[in-house]
């Protein structure tokens, strides 16, 4: 099997020499900043005549009008459109950065949450005027239960990181209901790096622990370390070196025996939805990327959203208000003692969560699964098309992201940094770089399972054509990339001497 | 990045596993990182320094420094009261990379006990252990 990916790909590669440079030369304009396009009395508005009798405010109240730029409609699309040509976005090409789950947004997506019914609804509507919307929360909470294998769902959180607070609060919660408040929370070396900071702002100490030699953690790590006074682990399921957490039963068993709970970072969900539910795994509670897994915008696109799941125990220290289904009528419940409270005004982004519910129902529980099964398979392709170009570190099947290092090109004086600037050139965003830290000049490709075998190879090939280059010409690494609109940026000076105001 | 024969270590301080350096003065200790860190590191843009007068145990974090790669924690080797620190780091932390071992010193520290710097390398078995 292996032998035939590798065949496929090199026959690919040789069959159409170049066509993996999907990036050409093109018209790119330059952009002023809108204050220098500004002109006295220029206006992209007619405001209409006023109808009604003029009611001024308190002056206490009122203040100098905001400074704007003066422009006309015209001024302002251009603007926008110029700038966002310079840019790159999943709708442009692959977007294969590790970690983070670039898959494309379905635009049904944005049809469902654009309906006026969704889209105008006012947050402090009575529940007799939005029972729909309620139903939307209450059955969006049901799905991700299911898919998790948990007892309950909050969609609450604002974004990934948000939800990790919310986990690190519910355990927080649950410890001090039960009368011990501890102090400690374990972190593999290959979890997100915001779980630290999640921990700490629940008071709780950070205790590393490294994954054994395979990349993996051991259950004798975490012994060694777990103790009463130890709330819990936060861990990556698959961890990020794209690996799945072998041991994860026998360690959730270790820190259940001495009281502690389970936090699972879900950000890489896509790896196993629909194969494996965390609560199988003694997963206690775990957030969900709606921004990542479930195809909502990302990044600049935002904003996200990181709901929560929960096992029965922890479900009454979730966030109010809850969403009831009684009768089939939704109502909106406060009344929950133990809960941490309010995480978000309202009910959390809701437009997301309309989008991340429109993706479920369309994709059916048969497509959520395929899902997983292709963004597994199409990483692993990537790693064993690539594997003699670049350094594997772990070798061993990947979930759905693999890892790869610069070892190979650094006699030639070439880093992971030229080679992620050169792929540009050949029209792909690069791959996330020198992430995980664990790995020395780490490249890290999540491909998704969204981008077809033709622009995968296109991909593949790319990388190897680099590989050539790295070989052959490294200076043309060095000042990559050409085609972009600006090349290297300066990232120290940005750094050291911010430039804060236009 | 330097090659390893590249890399400037004198003879007359002391490292630590976490690529930190010590110069010892009577029983001040000054700290900073050392050149292999800060190529690894690459150009430095923030350091976070501690405050006159902070109390630290052995082994633990009293500052961070970043640069356009990464933040990493430092750790003081020696337990001990903050003596005083580089302000010019602040407005000039290239100086850790320019000048890892004199104008890019990150604290002085008051040590409470000589003998814990005991563990630290000399030049040649930190080396020794950069070549693995």
């Amino acid at each position: 099997m292996e032998e035939h990916i590798a065949n496929t790909c090199r026959g690919g590669v040789q069959k159409c020499h170049n066509a993996h440079q999907t990036a050409t030369s093109g018209l790119i304009f330059k952009e002023s900043f809108l204050w220098e396009k500004s002109r006295e009395g220029r206006c992209a508005v007619s405001i209409p005549a006023q109808d009604v009798e003029e009611s001024l405010l308190d002056p206490e109240l009122t203040s100098d009008p905001p400074e704007l730029p003066q422009l006309s409609e015209m001024d302002v699309v251009r603007h926008y459109t110029r700038l966002s040509q310079w840019n790159f976005g999943v709708d442009s090409g692959m977007y294969p950065l590790g970690s983070c789950t670039m898959k494309y947004n379905p635009k049904t997506n944005e049809v469902q949450a654009a309906r006026p019914g969704f889209a105008g609804a006012h947050p402090l509507l009575d529940e007799d005027l939005c029972q729909g919307a309620l139903e939307m929360i209450y059955n969006l909470e049901q799905y991700l239960a299911e898919i998790t294998g948990m007892e309950a769902v909050t969609l609450q959180p604002a974004a990934g990181a948000h939800g990790e607070l919310a986990g690190m609060l519910a355990i927080h919660a649950y410890h001090a209901k039960m009368g011990h408040q501890r102090s400690k929370i374990i972190i593999p070396d290959t979890a997100h790096g915001t779980n630290p900071a999640s921990a700490t702002l629940c008071g709780y100490e950070s205790i590393n622990i490294h994954s054994g030699e395979d990349g993996i953690l051991t259950p004798e790590a975490v012994a060694a370390v777990m103790d009463e006074e130890t709330a819990g682990i936060m861990i990556t399921n698959p961890n990020t070196l794209g690996l799945f957490e072998e041991n994860i039963k026998e360690i959730a068993d270790i820190v259940h025996a001495k009281g502690g709970l389970v936090y699972g970072d879900g950000a890489n969900m896509n790896a196993i939805m629909g194969i494996v539910k965390p609560g199988d795994l003694g997963i206690d509670v775990i957030h969900l990327n709606l921004h990542k897994t479930f195809s909502t915008p990302h990044g600049g696109g935002g904003p996200g959203s990181g709901p929560i799941a929960v096992v029965k125990a922890l479900e009454p220290f979730l966030p109010v208000p809850r969403v009831q289904k009684k009768d089939d009528r939704y109502t909106l419940v406060y009344d929950k003692p133990d809960s941490m409270g309010r995480m978000l005004t309202f009910h959390g982004h809701f437009g997301i969560m309309v989008r991340a519910y429109s993706y479920i129902l369309t994709m059916g529980a048969k497509g959520l699964t395929d899902v997983s099964k292709l963004a597994v398979l199409n990483a692993n392709y990537i790693k064993e098309c690539l594997r003699e170009d670049l350094h594997l570190p772990y070798d061993r099947p990947c979930m759905h992201e693999c890892v790869f290092t610069d070892k190979f090109q650094a006699d030639n004086g070439v880093s992971t940094l030229d080679m992620a600037k050169r792929i540009m050139d050949y029209g792909f965003h690069p791959p996330t770089v020198y992430f995980p830290l664990v790995v020395h000049g780490a490249i890290m490709i999540e491909p998704t399972e969204t981008e077809s075998k033709e622009t995968i190879d296109q991909f593949i090939g790319a990388f190897k054509s680099i590989v050539q280059e790295a070989k052959e010409n490294p200076e043309i690494l060095k000042s990559a990339p050409h085609l972009a609109k600006l090349s290297r940026l300066d990232e120290v000076s940005a750094a050291r001497k911010p430039v804060l105001r236009g | 990045m330097k090659e390893l024969s590249e890399l400037n270590l004198p003879e007359n301080l002391k490292y630590s596993d976490d690529h930190e350096w010590a110069r010892v003065d009577g029983d001040v200790v000054t700290i900073g990182i050392d050149d292999y860190a800060q190529d690894q590191l690459g150009e430095v843009v923030f350091v976070e320094v501690p405050e006159i007068g902070d109390t630290f145990s052995k082994g633990d974090q009293f500052g961070t420094v970043e640069s356009v790669k990464a933040v990493s924690e430092i750790y003081t080797p020696v337990s001990g009261k903050i003596f005083a620190v580089n302000d010019s780091l602040a407005e000039a932390p290239e100086l850790i990379n320019n000048s890892p071992y004199e104008d890019g010193w990150i604290i002085k520290i008051k040590a409470d006990n000589l003998s814990e710097l005991d563990n630290l390398k000399d030049k040649a078995s930190y080396f020794q252990m950069l070549k693995g």
